[in-house]
Parts: structure tokens; sequence; C-alpha cells
């Protein structure tokens, strides 16, 4: 049995305050996303979606949406190519219930 | 003018906060930074609150903390796709107070925590970051924050800050986590009225059930789910190790989902209005798995420590227990006039291996690789034990002892006898 979810769904019923203008993910080296890396973990398992493998190859991240759990960071132990810091004080994901 | 504190804490989760509760009390100067807007926005947990840890900070928590039910229930359940067997455990013995187990919702508790570590006298500011700790040599003497002018010093730095725990690793105290260590866990909260919640689990008044579960829902992953019942609101869950979704490829909200159609499942949640889905690690590796926790002028409490026991589902008690350890240790540094440097921090140590804590990790430190290498645990078993239940109760002409053949032949098929015995061992050393 396959369920089509949708993370957006999800993710509407949270508080955010972004902090437009300043990600606090990155990717080190795009090319590595592209052509070293076999597994694109991060594309699959961010629990936000935050994570996109574009139609041409390349690995796009758009924070806006993180829940700041630090997966795509450890995941990626192959090539340690994650930039990953907490977002500014007061920014980011805040929890309702938690 | 140069700002010093006798300690600085970072974090105001249950560790930073039992640690700052406590040296606030004792008469310490603390200052304790937190990222989020308040106390617990940035935090997540099942929820299920020890009282006994906390028992031993504020006494009289249960007069104002907001709790949500006390537990009377705990059900067990192995699920396959379509089916759960499992066991209850209700006794009224729960009933009597003082109640041993509550559930509580994060945001809040956290908050009122923080309340009472303000009215102890620490000075906490929350929407900040803590950017770095200020080394000198290997000597923690403070911290940068992403506040303008953001230098704060101290005599200690306590590290409550968290799974991540990335002040100690860009300090280069440990290294970074491995997805072998590490669970992820997502989460839904589900709003239902307190009158059906009451029907729907069988309870009265301020009576809540626990639901814990493994079989199926992880898709062989090493993994637990839970369902937890607050006042007006039921919290579902499903949480497996990192290095499992790697190698699996599996969404983890998708994984959600599919637990949440089950047929055994889905019934509990239905018509509720679901308010927030969060996400967030718990550091399961153990006792192996466990960093430095203390060195010239600063110490590691809670989840930044690896202090779970995911075996029993603990991690907040693990938390306030440690917190309050290491600010009893450096309470008492103070008192005798000795500086908080690395020899005199292994108090902390001392005190920790003197405790539940390390006793309890200690207890189940190949747990994780156990399951890690024997992943029959997470799949095959239960379908084996599901289709066993089924084939004795469904009555349909076969007699029990053919039956009998049939289950002892389905489980030797799948698992050899050799395997059967060798995996009820290998449980039996780590549970050991
Ligand atoms: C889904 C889930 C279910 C759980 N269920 C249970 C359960 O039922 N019972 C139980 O006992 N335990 C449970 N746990 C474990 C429990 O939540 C943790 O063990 C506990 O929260 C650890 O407390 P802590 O204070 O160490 O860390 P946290 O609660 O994570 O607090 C860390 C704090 O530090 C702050 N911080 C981090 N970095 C910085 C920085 N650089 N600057 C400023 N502030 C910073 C964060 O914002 C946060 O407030 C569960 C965990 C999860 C994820
Ligand atoms: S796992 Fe790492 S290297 Fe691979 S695509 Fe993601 S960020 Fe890039
Ligand atoms: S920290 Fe978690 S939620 Fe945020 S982008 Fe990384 S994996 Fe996704």
């Amino acid at each position: 049995m396959s369920v089509v979810v949708k993370v957006e769904e999800k993710l509407f019923q949270n508080r955010y305050k972004v902090d437009s203008g300043r990600p606090h993910i990155s990717i080190i080296e795009e090319d590595k996303c592209r052509n070293a890396c076999q597994s694109h973990a991060c594309t699959v398992c961010c629990p936000a979606g935050c994570w996109t493998m574009e139609g041409n190859g390349n690995v796009t991240v758009i924070s806006d949406g993180c829940l700041e759990c630090g997966t795509c960071r450890i995941i990626c132990d192959e090539h340690h190519n994650v930039s990953w810091e907490y977002p500014r004080g007061g920014y980011g994901i805040l929890f309702k219930f938690g | 003018m140069v700002e010093k504190f006798d300690v600085i804490v970072v974090g105001a989760g249950p560790s930073g906060n039992s640690a700052a509760l406590r040296l606030a009390q004792a008469g310490l100067s603390v200052l304790q930074l937190e990222r989020g807007e308040t106390s617990g926005s940035k935090n997540v947990q099942g929820a299920i609150l020890y009282a006994d840890a906390l028992e031993k900070l504020i006494p009289d928590f249960r007069e104002d903390a907001p709790l949500e039910r006390h537990i009377i229930e705990q059900r067990m359940w192995v699920l396959d796709d379509d089916s759960y067997i499992g066991s209850h455990y209700r006794s009224d013995a729960f009933n009597k107070q003082p109640y041993n187990r509550y559930t509580m919702i994060r945001s809040q508790f956290d908050k009122w925590f923080s309340e009472r570590v303000q009215k102890a006298g620490a000075l906490v500011i929350c929407e900040t970051t803590v950017t770095n700790l200020l080394l000198d040599n290997q000597r923690v003497i403070g911290v940068q924050t992403d506040r303008q002018g953001g230098e704060i010093y101290a005599d200690a730095v306590i590290l409550a800050d968290g799974v991540n725990s990335l002040l100690a690793k860009k300090a280069g105290f440990h290294p970074e986590l491995q997805p072998k260590d590490v669970a992820l866990a997502v989460k839904e909260i589900h709003f239902l009225p307190q009158e059906l919640i009451e029907q729907r689990f069988n309870v009265k008044d301020d009576e809540g059930v626990v639901i814990e579960m493994v079989g199926k829902i992880t898709k062989g992953m090493m993994g637990t789910g839970f369902l937890y019942t607050n006042r007006e609101s039921v919290t579902i869950g499903v949480g497996c190790m990192l290095s499992d979704f790697k190698k699996q490829n599996t969404t983890p909200y998708a994984l959600l989902e599919q637990m949440k159609a089950h047929p055994a499942i889905q019934p509990l949640i239905q018509g509720g209005e679901m308010k927030e889905y969060t996400a967030h690690l718990i550091p399961e590796g153990g006792y192996n798995a466990m960093p430095d926790l203390y060195g010239d002028g600063w110490m590691i409490v809670g989840d930044a420590g690896m202090f779970v026991n995911a075996v029993h589902r603990e991690g907040s008690n693990l938390a306030m227990t440690t917190g309050m350890h290491a600010a009893d240790t450096l309470i008492e540094l103070r008192k005798e006039g000795k500086e908080f440097s690395k020899t005199n921090l292994k108090r902390y140590q001392s005190k920790l291996d003197e405790s539940f804590v390390m006793k309890d990790l200690k207890k189940y430190k190949d747990m994780p690789d156990v399951f890690h290498t024997n992943p029959q645990f997470f799949n095959d078993y239960p379908e084996m034990l599901s289709k066993a239940a089924r084939t004795m109760l469904t009555v349909d002409g076969v007699d029990k002892k053919t039956k009998e053949k049939e289950i002892r032949h389905d489980f030797r098929r799948r698992r050899s006898l050799f395997g059967l015995v060798g995996d009820a061992f290998k449980l039996w050393r780590a549970f050991e």
C-alpha cells in the first residue's frame, strides 16, 4: 500500500519566522551532489522536503520549511557537503506544541 | 565592562533548565541562553514525563506544571500490515497519588520550567543563538553569540544544546554524529474532544494510555512507533535510525502516513484535527557512542551527551538528572574553593557513574549493535508472530496440533532453528 503525501500540507500547520535572505543551510560544493553522490539521501530523508533533485541533476535546498532536525547534515556522511547552522536567535521553526 | 558569570548554560530544554535552576538556587550567577523564542519553542518530545527525576529538582511540581494525563495503561503492540498482537498492562495502582508518569506538551512544559528557573534567580535570555565557544588554549572561557558585541565570559559553560551538539563539535571536543547513532522521529498532534478520547481509550478524568509499537510500521528499519493520549489531543509518531532511512531510501512523512492508515491505528485518530507536524533527532547510540563529557571549563548534559535510554524510551529524565549532577559538581567545587578544571570536573563523571543514568546505559550498551546487525527483529518476527496468532485463532476445522506444526514450520523456514535460538540468546545477553 502506498500513500501519497504532500508534506506542504503538514508544514502548513506549523508556525515559522523565516529569516528572509539568510538561509541557515547550504550546499558546500554543488558539483559533489551532482557528480560524486550516489544516494542523494537528503532529497529522500529530509522530513520537511526541503531538498530537491532537479530534472537536470542539480540538487537544491530551500530551508524555509526546515524543522531544524539536523538529518541532512548527518546523513551526508560520505561527502560532508552540507553547511549547517542554526537560524539566528528567534528565527526559524516555532513549535506550538512540540 | 566585560560581562562575566559564574556559569553560562547553553540551551533551555530539560537538561539546561535543570542545571540552571540548581545553580541559581545555590546562589551562583547564571546566564542561560536559548535560541528559541521561548524555552520550548524548538523542542520536541512524545511526550512522557517521568516524575521521579523532576521531583528531585522541583518537589512541588504537580501543583502548577502543565501536565496532561497520568498513565494508567501501557500497551505494547507488534504490528504487521493488517493486524497487531500485543500486551496491555493496566493497573489501578497507577491511579494512586503521587503519579509516576504523565503525558505533557513540551512547548508548554519547558516554558513552565523556565519560569521556575527565572524565579530562582538565573538570567534567561531567549532568541539568542550561541555561535561558538570562546577558548583559551583548550579551556572554555565563555561564549560567542549572534547578538552584537556578543562575547560573554564565565568560569564554566554547560552545554545543554541538544542532540546536534554543534558547539562541542566546532570546538573539536567530539566528532560529527554518525547516522547509525541517531534516530529521526516524525510526529503529529491531533486534537479531539476530551470525551471522545476518554471513550476511545477507555479512561476517565486525567487517566491516560500509552501505546508503544514495533513491527511492519517501520518497514524493517530499526525503530518504533508511539501513540500517547493528552487531555484533548493525541500525539502519534514514528522514529527509525538514520542509517536505515538512508539504506532503505525512505521518506519519513510517508512512513508516518502509512502508520496512521494502519487498520489498528486509524480508528484511534479518526476525526482529529492535525495541528502540528514536527521532526527531531534522538541520540540512540548508547553507552558506546558517548562523547567526552567534560573538560577544562565545560561540561555536556542531556541529549548533547547521548544521554538517552532507547530501550525504555527515556531521555528527558536523563537530561534532568545529568543537568542536576553537572550543577551539583560546580556548586560543590565552588564551595570548596576549587577551580572548574578538567581534573576537578571528573567528579561529574563519578556522580553519573553512581546514578541510574550510567548504570542503565552500561546495561544496554550492546543493544544498538544487536538490533543493527539483526534486522529480523523488525521485519520477520512481527509477521511470524501475527501469522501464528491468526492461525491459532481462526476456527476452520483444522486441528490445533496441525496448526502448531504449521507455525513451527513457518518459523523455521523463515529463520533456521539455530537462528531463532541465537536471536533469543543475543537479546537475552543484551538485556541482561
Ligand atoms: C519524538 C520524540 C519523542 C520522545 N519521547 C520521549 C519521552 O516520551 N520521554 C522522555 O523522557 N524522553 C523522550 N524523548 C527524548 C527527550 O525529548 C530528550 O531526551 C530531551 O528533550 C533532551 O533534553 P535536552 O535539554 O538535553 O535537549 P533539548 O530538549 O533538545 O534542548 C536543547 C535546547 O538547546 C537550545 N539550543 C541548541 N543549540 C543552541 C545554541 N547554539 N544557542 C542557544 N540555544 C541552543 C535548543 O533550542 C533547545 O531549547 C523524545 C524525543 C523525541 C524526539
Ligand atoms: S547527500 Fe550530500 S552530497 Fe548527496 S546530494 Fe545530498 S547534500 Fe549533496
Ligand atoms: S535540518 Fe532537517 S528539516 Fe531542515 S533541511 Fe535538514 S533534514 Fe530538512
